[in-house]
């Protein structure tokens, strides 16, 4: 059923919500809103995967067919492999991963949550996206400057991210380190938005543990983001000087350690991949919550596991390293960190599954992606417990172990979660609903080629395949037919995972097309973005009805209520 | 799971959280944290190459020894400014918002500071201490440059200040934020000092 919308043209003036903010094509350079920034960083990051897609396209060919040329790119040389991994990785984590799941959606969500009408500092806002824009035209520029683009791994080891001799891509290599910095500030500026934000700008009543838990993963991962990004900052800023005046920071010869570049790099690495897997847990809570009818199991110690992972993420970063010749009693002390660190994320895995028990369950096209990455970031984070024993991870550092591990759960963070979100809050974000079997369709073509693709990069791992290798033909004990085989496999199921997402393009577009317009709630759900219009106005809600909230955000089901939901701000 | 009579307690007059520091000063404390993190990883780097250095051999024979005598005036007069500006940011949070001349002094002295090793820079790089003669000096200028910028733009950021005093628009909000950061520069110039210095 939907609402009026809220009448705003009143007699009197009062500050600047009703239709002020620029108008037209002008919104997106000087808007200020959080949901215009949003939608920029969501636009943005949607593009650069299907870029950081069709490199991983490019590549998974090679490999299966190497030394043929790739439809719609052509052969595919030795340094071409390297850049093409090399991006992907770069882009998949900076440019999608990061300002999806971040970005976007903490933008979008924040003050919609809390009640708020915008950030705090709306400018630093607009700010960080042109920043973060600015980014973008650099790492892509990056990619088609002569020589080509940087291809010494997203890791950027010394020497040979260092030392244009060596990586040949001299361009390229300075413009990565350059794009890959304006990225990190671009973000710094949204995490003091965010976090300030919610620290004080929350609607009456709405209490510290009355916020949903998807607001304060984003903070708590844009906090893990500040505090681990400053020593990367510091080694990205001598690395440039190492690539363009010739000092020698990481050099032997004049002094420097190119182990220090390893150290400064995973001691920012490690956090984050905890600022991008808070989030994706985040919005896992808000669908299944929603769509078991239930109360959160737990919420508190949701909070408090957070926070530890959070705290003990700054201890496990040298499990990157094991066979970089750190001292092996080192390796012991950061084994037994990195097993700690699987506790608590695993018992957010039960908490899941405890939220879920007795639930009445709807398996709408959200809950399915939720539900998804609950299984899936299972096999990930498992898988990551051999990696993280220093004795096992001698034979598996390098190998394609590694890597099906981390798309086992980098794929749940940035794939599964955004289109979890994605498809959750469209009806807020459009005002649009988006087609139920298409977005069924969309699932399961795209989960079921996921699992085809890294299932066997597993067994390959173990069989000893090494990682950054461009045709492994050339090496005999890789190039036996099962092995090949697996690869073929691998990569068609590629192409079908590629395909369906054209279900989803279809979906967005048929969906935003479509005259029928989205209630405000129809998920019926109790947090406060539900409230207003779909989509929500400039303030978000009318100056003189801002709501006010009178209990938690996952009072589902409450006995004795008629409704299986009670929204936060309603009083009774 | 049996459905148990849960009592949600019911809030008849909510009011909005009192916020623990403002807006702008939360924020800058973020930044500030940031920041720390940065200086952070430069004096790591420093510490671990000079820990490298062949017959632990610091500094370097053949390079210009640094002006730890001289450059203890320029700390003076950085940490001066530090306190005028403490005694002036404590004055106008109590309503005192006569402030003008030790809001100017301090934006001075801090000037004074940045000017100063801009000069003992010129000097050394007369000498031959440059960002590329070793990794001593590579350390050097951009430890001790990426402090200098930090300086200037907090100096730039006192002149925002001042001029907005002098038109009485200073809020207590934005005097706090300000001077944070001020603070931040001022601190974390000792532990460059000595460690970079020495």
């Amino acid at each position: 059923m939907v609402e009026p919308a809220v009448d705003l043209t009143h007699g009197h003036a009062h500050d600047d919500h009703a239709d002020h903010g620029p108008q037209g094509w002008l919104k997106y350079l000087w808007s200020t809103d959080h949901k215009v920034i949003a939608m920029q960083y969501m636009f943005t990051g949607m593009f650069m995967a299907l870029i950081g897609g069709f490199m991983a396209y490019v590549f998974r060919m090679q490999l299966a067919f190497p030394g043929m040329p790739v439809p719609g790119f052509g052969m595919v040389s030795p340094g071409e492999y390297n850049a093409l991994v090399t991006n992907h990785g770069t882009i998949m984590i900076f440019w999608v991963a990061m300002p999806v799941l971040l970005a976007a959606f903490g933008n979008f969500l924040i003050p919609l949550m809390i009640g708020a009408d915008d950030m705090v500092f709306p400018k630093i806002n607009r700010l960080s996206f042109q920043v973060f824009f600015v980014s973008t035209i650099v790492i892509l520029a990056s990619l088609v400057v002569e020589g080509g683009g940087f291809a010494g791994a997203w890791t950027a080891y010394p020497p040979l991210s260092a030392d244009s001799t060596y990586n040949l891509t001299p361009l390229g290599s300075t413009l990565w380190v350059i794009g890959v910095g304006l990225e990190f500030v671009a973000f710094l500026l949204g995490g003091i938005n965010f976090i300030t934000t919610l620290m004080n700008s929350r609607a009456p009543g709405m209490r510290a543990f009355d916020v949903p838990i998807v607001v304060w993963m984003i903070v708590v991962a844009s906090i893990l983001f500040m505090l681990s990004v400053g020593p990367l900052l510091a080694g990205a800023i001598m690395l440039i000087f190492d690539q363009t005046i010739g000092t020698g920071f990481y050099n032997p010869a004049t002094g420097g350690d190119p182990i220090l570049w390893q150290h400064l790099f995973w001691f920012f690495g490690h956090p984050e991949v905890y600022v991008v897997l808070l989030p994706a847990m985040g919005v896992v809570i808000e669908i299944i919550t929603t769509f078991a009818r239930k109360k959160l199991f737990a919420y508190r110690t949701v909070i408090f596991t957070i926070v530890a992972t959070g705290v003990l993420s700054f201890f496990v970063w040298a499990h990157h390293q094991f066979i970089a010749g750190i001292d092996p009693r080192m390796a012991n002390i950061f084994t037994i960190t990195t097993l700690l660190i699987s506790v608590p994320i695993a018992e957010l895995c039960f908490i899941y599954i405890a939220t879920l028990y007795g639930g009445s369950i709807t398996l709408s096209t959200p809950m399915l992606w939720g539900l998804a990455f609950v299984a899936e970031f299972l096999i990930g984070g498992v898988t990551g417990i051999f990696l993280g024993a220093a004795g096992a991870d001698i034979y598996f550092h390098d190998t394609y172990f590694v890597l099906a591990h981390f798309h086992y759960t980098f794929f749940p963070i940035a794939i599964i979660g955004t289109f979890a979100a994605f498809t959750y809050w469209f009806p807020k974000m459009f005002g649009k609903m988006m087609d139920e079997r298409l977005g069924k369709w969309h699932f399961w073509l795209t989960i079921i080629p996921f699992n085809m693709i890294f299932i066997p990069l597993f067994v390959l791992g173990m069989g000893g395949q090494h990682r950054r290798i461009y045709n492994y033909t050339h090496f005999p004990e890789l190039a036996i037919d099962i092995f090949q085989d697996m690869r073929i496999v691998a990569t068609f199921a590629l192409l079908i995972m590629l395909g369906a997402q054209f279900i989803f393009f279809y979906n967005c577009w048929k969906s935003w097309r479509s005259k029928e317009r989205a209630p405000r709630n129809p998920w019926k759900a109790n947090s406060l973005e539900w409230t207003t219009e779909s989509p929500p106005p400039h303030g978000n809600w009318h100056p003189d009805r801002m709501p006010v909230v009178y209990r938690g955000p996952y009072e589902y089901n409450v006995p004795g209520r008629e409704d299986d939901y009670w929204p936060q701000n309603e009083p009774k | 799971m049996s459905a148990q009579a849960r009592v949600i307690p019911f809030r008849p007059r909510p009011h909005r959280a009192k916020k623990i520091v403002s807006n702008g000063v939360l924020g800058m404390i973020l930044f500030v944290f940031v920041e720390i993190m940065l200086f952070a990883g430069f004096i790591s780097a420093f510490v671990i190459i000079k820990a490298r250095a062949v017959g632990s051999v610091w500094p370097p024979p053949n390079q210009p020894r640094l002006p730890f005598a001289e450059t203890a005036v320029n700390t003076t007069a950085l940490i001066a400014s530090g306190i005028v500006l403490l005694i002036a940011h404590t004055m106008f949070q109590r309503g005192n918002r006569d402030i003008r001349t030790l809001l100017a002094a301090a934006t001075v002295l801090g000037g004074t500071f940045v000017a100063l090793q801009g000069v003992e820079w010129l000097a050394l790089i007369q000498e031959g201490l440059t960002i590329t003669s070793s990794t001593y000096g590579a350390l050097f200028y951009t430890i001790i440059g990426a402090h200098a910028l930090h300086a200037v733009a907090a100096i730039a950021a006192l002149g925002w200040a001042f001029a907005r005093l002098v038109g009485d628009r200073l809020t207590k909000e934005a005097m706090s934020t300000v001077a944070l950061f001020w603070y931040f520069v001022v601190l974390v110039w000792p532990f460059l000092y000595f460690q970079v210095y020495l």
